[in-house]
């Protein structure tokens, strides 16, 4: 069949649906039209676009807003009674249990010592965290970026790890890293000698870091392969004519271009670096003791896996979380806004 | 054409009518785990039942154990759980258990053959509700792979003396282990009720004068100094308490004889006879001793309605059959539990299984109820014994990677205990 031929029946079938479809569509827009038309005579064409993100505002009401506000009531009370009516006010009592520290740099010295500990350990996982996945995305992507072979068979090896599921990949670097597992196989060709990777308290550390940056830096790295995509070809060339080395062009040129995209990329990355619960849990447990465990485990355990489930406790511990992540979120617009101006 | 009206007519009447045959059908829902093969079993029961009792349907619900743990409290907190469920926390969730006293045909009976194990089920000065029943009688003890010491030619302590202590134990795994360069002596289940078997052999109380839980004693104090110390120098199982969360198990390195002791419990005997059978000799030794005793710890799972359930009448009549001694004989046999009912005590389960192993060691098990200190049964009957079994598991495994020492770890575990306790209290 000729292409011509081809696009005849193509049109011919539109046609079709065309003639089906069009009187359906006129009764639907006639019955939309009988709802809307009094809202609109009596809200006014101004304000119908509040009524239209209604829906939405109502889902995010009911499943954002409304948990928050009841977390905020939780942390304010005690007891473990699951109810809010049936739990006994204590204001700021979980927070202070929280924050009673003899010494705010010594987890022992503080009542409630995993949190602390939580609280370091979440930092320093932030920190290295997001530092690896944004400078190992940007490698990639620089890297993707560029006409090399098989570049389509590369972008998808890099983006395949954020198709598995959390538990997978934390299983499947488990049996990597486990003492019998294929790393130590491989330590021992090259005459080296078996360890215990995740006992090790900083190991530890170090391995939960990696395999969640192996993880998750796909996704990343697609987010700047779009931003790099993004920047005029006609930028690079002036850049050349001006006899700008490939270091200038990165300096000058890419960096300043894509900084917009590298601040989504540190917002998202921080965001889900402070949430990071599945594969720690899975690889490490929070482990060794609690050298992994993260400010959102402590949360879980204080408040679900225990007997006595300390729920307000718990709420209060969100609570810090929330507010932290906020700051941290604001101080990177800020600084990602001022960045923008200059 | 006139053929198919007929017969959409009469499927429309078929329809219509089918809600009202129905309606009478009660549907009730069991949560439910597994250890081994128990939820066959179980169904294969309920068939009978429901063939015999058509007015009813049963519905199980099979979930990962810690679901049971973590997720049924708050279900039942939020009176949305099932109208029967499994349980092993079984003071801690006393509150929500539907009593079923009022509905029994002959309570008497439930009293006469539950009656030592319907106190763990009751709450503060509740001595006559009858929630359920036991579907077992668990025992921890230890598991050892005998045929590791055959190949290692070292002698079973439990072979030369009825009162091995856990020093000679471990000596005698690590010899094995040495012998044969196998990976790990001696593992322990990631469990704080396992370690308190243990630690009541060494003296400890578990318990002050006045009934509060306490672990500031030289009992308990000595058996975490050694437990914590086999960690460190590699007797135990160096990766399974520091590395995980909650409970954790060494089934596979025991199946895979790449363990040669292993401190677990009765349940996993149906387990070891499908996964192991006689490729090896397993074989379940009598608790080691100490000052204290040589005592392991009593527990197991629960069948309970629920007391929120709206059809509290079917639940007993089910109750009832499964508790029955025919129908829970049968079950102990096909899945190898060792039951908690005085009448099959008494006569004798004669479990279905031709591994000879398996029968030596459930035999080793109930023999080792005779053995049991008093704190163990009065801590299994404590209501908040979770509390104190997963701090000292928590605290312990800090203990174990140097976060803490082993007095720290010690108060912080008894912070954590009163702490909660003056939630549920406050």
């Amino acid at each position: 069949m000729t292409d011509i031929s081809k696009q005849t029946t193509s049109f011919r079938l539109l046609s079709v649906i065309d003639t089906l479809a069009r009187p359906i569509l006129l009764v639907l827009v006639s019955a939309v039209d009988r709802i809307l038309t009094p809202i609109q005579r009596r809200v006014g064409i101004d304000r119908m676009g509040y009524f239209f993100v209604l829906p939405n505002l109502i889902i995010f009401g009911i499943f954002v807003l409304f948990p928050m506000l009841l977390n905020f009531y939780y942390a304010m009370t005690g007891g473990t009674k699951l109810f809010p009516e049936d739990r006994p006010f204590v204001g700021l009592g979980n927070f202070e249990t929280l924050f009673d520290c003899e010494d705010f740099l010594s987890p022992n010295s503080c009542q409630e010592d995993l949190f602390w500990r939580g609280i370091f350990n979440t930092t320093q996982y932030v920190i290295l965290q997001v530092g690896g996945i944004v400078l190992f995305s940007l490698a990639t992507a620089l890297v993707l970026n560029r006409r090399i072979r098989a570049r389509g068979f590369f972008r998808s090896v890099f983006f395949y790890p954020v198709l598995l599921s959390p538990v997978v990949v934390a299983l499947i670097w488990k049996w990597v890293l486990q003492y019998e597992g294929v790393l130590n196989a491989i330590v021992e060709i090259f005459g080296g000698e078996s360890r215990r990777w995740l006992l090790d308290t900083n190991w530890a550390m170090f391995w939960v870091v990696f395999v969640s940056v192996w993880a998750l830096m796909g996704f990343y790295t697609l987010i700047l392969l779009a931003g790099l995509q993004s920047i005029p070809p006609e930028l690079y060339e002036a850049s050349s004519i001006d006899g700008a080395n490939t270091w200038q062009d990165f300096r000058f040129v890419t960096l300043p271009l894509l900084m917009p995209t590298m601040f989504v990329v540190l917002v998202l990355s921080l965001i889900r670096a402070v949430q990071m619960f599945d594969h720690i849990f899975v690889l490490t447990g929070g482990g060794p003791g609690t050298r992994t465990q993260l400010m959102v485990q402590y949360i879980y355990t204080t408040g679900f896996s225990n007997q006595i489930q300390l729920f307000g406790l718990s709420a209060a511990a969100s609570m810090v979380l929330g507010v932290s992540l906020l700051v941290l979120t604001l101080l990177q617009l800020r600084l990602g806004n001022q960045s923008s101006l200059s | 054409m006139r053929k198919v009206l007929a017969l959409l007519v009469i499927l429309t009447v078929v329809a219509s009518a089918l809600p009202a045959l129905t309606q009478d059908m009660v549907e009730l829902r069991i949560r439910w785990y597994n250890d081994g093969n128990e939820g066959e079993v179980l169904r294969d029961l309920l068939d009978r039942f429901e063939a015999d009792n058509p007015d009813i349907s049963v519905e199980i619900d099979t979930v990962p154990y810690s679901a049971i743990l973590e997720n049924l409290p708050l279900d039942l907190a939020a009176g949305e759980g099932p109208d029967m469920a499994r349980v092993t926390d079984l003071g801690g969730l006393a509150q929500y258990y539907l009593d079923m006293t009022p509905y029994l045909s002959d309570p008497a009976y439930w009293e006469e053959n539950f009656g030592p194990f319907l106190n763990w089920k009751r709450l503060g000065d509740d001595d006559s509700s009858i929630p359920g029943f036991m579907t077992q009688l668990t025992i921890t003890g230890p598991f050892i792979n005998r045929t590791l010491f055959e190949q290692a030619g070292v002698e079973v302590p439990s072979d030369m003396s009825d009162s091995v202590s856990w020093e000679e134990w471990a000596a005698a795994s690590v010899a094995v282990a040495e012998a044969l360069e196998i990976p790990y002596p001696m593992a322990m289940d990631r469990s704080g009720h396992r370690f308190a078997g243990p630690a009541i052999s060494m003296g400890a109380m578990y318990f002050d004068d006045m009934g509060h839980p306490t672990v500031m004693d030289e009992g308990f104090r000595n058996m975490a100094e050694i437990f914590v110390n086999w960690h460190l120098d590699g007797t135990m199982h160096p990766e399974m308490w520091p590395l995980s969360e909650g409970y954790a198990g060494a089934n596979e390195e025991f199946a895979n004889a790449e363990l040669v002791f292993y401190m677990s419990g009765s349940w996993q005997v149906g387990q070891f006879s499908e996964q192991i059978g006689d490729a090896f000799d397993w074989q379940t030794v009598p608790n080691p001793c100490g000052p204290g005793g040589c005592t392991g710890m009593p527990g197991g799972a629960a069948l309970v309605g629920i007391g929120a359930t709206e059809h509290p009448e079917e639940v007993t009549r089910l109750m009832e059959y499964l508790a029955s001694q025919e129908v829970l004989g049968e079950f102990a046999a096909r899945t190898l539990f060792i039951p908690a009912h005085s009448g099959l005590s008494a006569s004798g389960v004669d479990f279905d299984t031709d591994l000879q192993l398996a029968k030596d060691s459930l035999g080793v098990f109930v023999g080792q109820v005779g053995t049991l200190e008093q704190t163990a049964f009065d801590l299994q009957a404590y209501a908040y014994n979770r509390n104190v079994f997963n701090a000292t598991r928590d605290r312990l495994t800090q203990a174990m990677v140097g976060e803490l020492t082993l007095d720290e770890a010690i108060d912080r575990i008894q912070d954590d205990v009163d702490t909660a306790l003056a939630e549920v209290s406050g």
